[in-house]
């Protein structure tokens, strides 16, 4: 690895290196299977996960009434999501009332577009950028870079991911699969690439890379003219748009440019500020641990001589409506993007977010992304199929919404319409719904499964040593257990047969 | 009090010795068992990997063999949360494809009476010293069925607590899953075996000689991985513990 270090080239922006999105991820469980392989990562997110659950568990626990506040949250986003044309058109208003202009995106493309042309009208080359979810969902950073707009990520873990050509891995902390020495040596190598450059002698101490960021982003800050920003709330009362964030790179993107644009989804609404309330306190102990968020910022459209005097609205739908239309699966748009879920999920601890394919990793993403993909309507792609199933259902996620999306519920409602959609499609079965259907024919009646038993009980005999089956090929399903684990021999007699020929242990000499 | 075994189709198949210990042990509580030969599975498999429709039949003819029961305990906390959270919502579909609506009420009238085995002692037999011996250092693993979705807390504890001459050991991390998730162990197996061996860690790391459970379905992927590490670690289910009297165990 060469050191740039105070030596590198002058700060010119580069175009010729596409940002790198999640198109061509393979389904998950061979995304996951390359990410287990990786030592580094999986040691990094064990030590990371590990760290944020105990202390949102002690966040959390300090609240006695933590269960009334997850049950308000869950009906203010019930509400909202209720009557939510009304809702919007009662925000447009006030936004628009207030000096802002709003607009509204059918899906990726116009959003982008809308974006886009802004920045251009205004002149621009650069923009400076607030962390977001939904700008990372329509990949906004790629498209703007096609128009020639170079995007400056400011929150340190997006300036990690995006000066390490990588993808983010986590909702809240996208670099969550870095370790210290590992973003040294990225900022050594990058930052010189597109600004200034890195400290010479540059440590992994976490305040000496944090100064190092400070100083890299601060000409950016001073620089830009347009900012581009998510929002995690707005208030259909009056408008306001709400952005929590930890490090205040958020708050000198929001008040120092002459242009503001928020790329906001329809579902983020909140009807008043009164609501706003449980939510400022659901969102931070469940995502950072934090009894209070470090810097949040409220703005209501445009105030002259203070901060932004061009404010742009976007109102992503972007596959929300549809999700909308789905009874089970539309708990799903409560979702405040805490990433709780993530931090609890055995499955997400091992494999990091990138397997995931999506902006949105984790039990979230597993039901976010094939419900934005229009799965309740078609068809969706193997990737995505292959989601909802990326899950043992063991239900840390559920207990852990602060809007208690019940996330098992949705992943096997999801599971139902992938299964429809396949049997719409298959002429012949696949290998899993031939078992099924096999199963369940079999387990419709006692006598069958009692012949079922006795010739597993032959077989086990034949393939069996001491009690137990080891090493074994064969198809999937069976490949798929033995390659690590053994099994025991299916029993020679079984209970149900045991109790017919005993009736119960009493006769016989069957002592049970 | 009627009270029905159900063995449930794995331990059934795979665990008789599970039945055999939980039949032994409600016996030696003063309590006949029966077991309604019309049963067959409780379609936890088949709803949970998306074949829904597969499960209504499942679900009749559950509802069908246990209706004439006060009590029903079977010795899975995963097969007992199938039947109390998600029944009802298969009886719904039923009726959406055209069954009859008498099967919503014989649902619930039914799963409010299903209790997986430490729920029936303690809350139905009311009884937390079972009488049981088995001198031997113990690792207990809540599943995450019968933590989170029956919510059975500390009674397993307990219940093992009161044996005679079992030493309850520490497992870390006891919450956390162990991987098997029905399905997902082999539509995610490489996901499933790297969760399920830290788990096998953790039980080595405890020192047990014995690792118990209310479900013998994660016991069999945790066994299995177990077994293939070569580890003398037996895996039992909590009713032959609970059955044990120091002559038999």
């Amino acid at each position: 690895m060469t050191s740039s270090a105070g030596t590198g080239p002058p700060p010119t922006p580069r175009r010729d290196r596409a940002e790198r999105t999640f198109d061509g991820t393979p389904p998950f469980p061979e995304a996951a299977r390359r990410a287990l392989a990786d030592d580094q990562l999986r040691a990094n997110l064990g030590r990371a996960t590990t760290t944020i659950r105990t202390k949102r568990a002690a966040a959390v626990g300090e609240r006695a009434d933590w269960e009334a506040l997850r049950l308000a949250g869950a009906a203010i986003k019930d509400e909202v999501l209720h009557d939510l044309p009304a809702q919007l058109e009662r925000f447009e208003q006030a936004v628009t009332t207030a000096g802002g202009i709003v607009h509204w995106a059918r899906d990726a493309t116009e959003a982008n577009a809308i974006v886009a042309a802004i920045v251009r009208d205004h002149g621009a080359t650069e923009v400076v950028k607030v962390k977001s979810m939904a700008t990372q969902e329509i990949e906004l950073n790629e498209a703007l870079r096609l128009e020639g707009i170079d995007v400056w990520e400011t929150d340190l873990a997006e300036l990690i991911v995006q000066l390490g050509h990588d993808l983010p891995s986590h909702i809240l902390v996208p670099a969550i699969h870095r370790n210290r020495t590992e973003i040294r040596d990225i900022f050594i190598d990058e930052m010189g690439r597109v600004g200034r450059p890195a400290p010479t002698g540059l440590g992994s101490d976490p305040a000496e890379l944090a100064e190092a960021a400070r100083l890299h982003l601060r000409e950016k800050f001073l620089r830009a003219r347009v900012a581009i920003s998510g929002a995690n709330f707005g208030v259909a009362d009056t408008g306001s748009v709400v952005v929590l964030e930890s490090e205040g790179n958020g708050r000198m993107c929001l008040t120092l440019p002459e242009v503001l644009i928020t790329v906001m989804g329809v579902e983020k609404l909140v009807p008043t500020w009164q609501d706003l309330e449980v939510f400022l306190q659901l969102l931070p102990r469940s995502s950072t641990a934090e009894r209070m968020n470090p810097y949040t910022s409220i703005w209501t459209g445009v105030t002259p001589g203070d901060g932004p005097q061009t404010f742009h609205l976007i109102l992503l739908d972007n596959g929300r409506t549809d999700v909308l239309s789905d009874p089970t699966g539309r708990q799903a748009l409560r979702c405040i993007r805490c990433s709780a879920c993530l931090n609890v999920c055995p499955v997400y601890e091992r494999t990091g977010g990138q397997a995931y394919g999506s902006a949105y990793p984790g039990p979230i993403g597993a039901i976010l992304t094939p419900q934005l993909r229009g799965i309740a309507k078609h068809p969706v792609d193997a990737q995505t199929a292959s989601l909802p199933y990326a899950s043992s259902l063991c239900g840390a996620c559920f207990d852990a919404c602060p809007v208690r999306i019940d996330i098992p519920e949705v992943l096997v409602h999801l599971r139902g319409q992938i299964v429809r959609h396949s049997e719409a499609t298959h002429r012949v079965p696949t290998t899993e719904a031939a078992g099924m259907r096999v199963a369940a024919w079999t387990l419709r009646t006692p006598r069958r499964l009692g012949l079922a038993e006795r010739v597993a009980g032959l077989a086990g005999r034949v393939v069996g040593r001491r009690g137990r089956i080891g090493r074994m090929r064969g198809p999937w399903p069976v490949s798929a257990w033995f390659a690590a684990r053994n099994l025991t021999t299916p029993a020679r007699e079984s209970f149900r047969a045991w109790w017919r020929r005993t009736h119960g242990g009493r006769v016989g000499g069957g002592n049970p | 009090m009627r009270v029905a075994l159900f063995i449930t189709c794995y331990n059934d198949l795979l665990y008789p010795e599970v039945g055999r210990a939980m039949v032994r042990l409600l016996r030696r509580l003063g309590h006949d068992v029966a077991f309604p030969a019309e049963q067959t599975c409780c379609g936890q498999m088949h709803y949970n990997s998306g074949y829904q429709d597969a499960c209504i039949p499942l679900v009749q003819r559950f509802t069908a063999a246990f209706a004439g029961y006060d009590a029903v305990v079977t010795p899975s906390g995963s097969c007992a949360s199938m039947v109390r959270r998600y029944h009802p919502a298969v009886a719904q579909l039923a009726v959406e494809q055209g069954e009859g609506a008498a099967i919503v009420q014989d649902v619930a009238a039914l799963a409010p009476r299903v209790f997986e085995l430490s729920e029936f002692l303690i809350d139905v037999l009311g009884v937390t010293d079972v009488g049981a011996s088995f001198p031997h250092s113990v690792a207990f693993h809540p599943t995450c069925h019968s933590t989170r979705l029956l919510g059975v807390g500390d009674r397993p504890i307990r219940l093992l607590s009161a044996v005679d001459g079992l030493t309850l050991v520490d497992l870390p991390r006891s919450d956390a899953c162990c991987g098997f998730g029905g399905t997902f162990a082999v539509k995610n197996p490489d996901t499933s075996v790297a969760i399920g061996h830290d788990k096998v860690d953790d039980v080595l790391g405890s020192g047990a000689e014995v690792l118990t459970a209310g479900d013998t379905s994660c016991l069999m992927h945790i066994g299995g991985l177990l077994s293939r590490r070569g580890s003398p670690v037996r895996v039992m289910h909590m009713a032959e513990i609970l059955a044990a009297t120091g002559t038999d165990g």
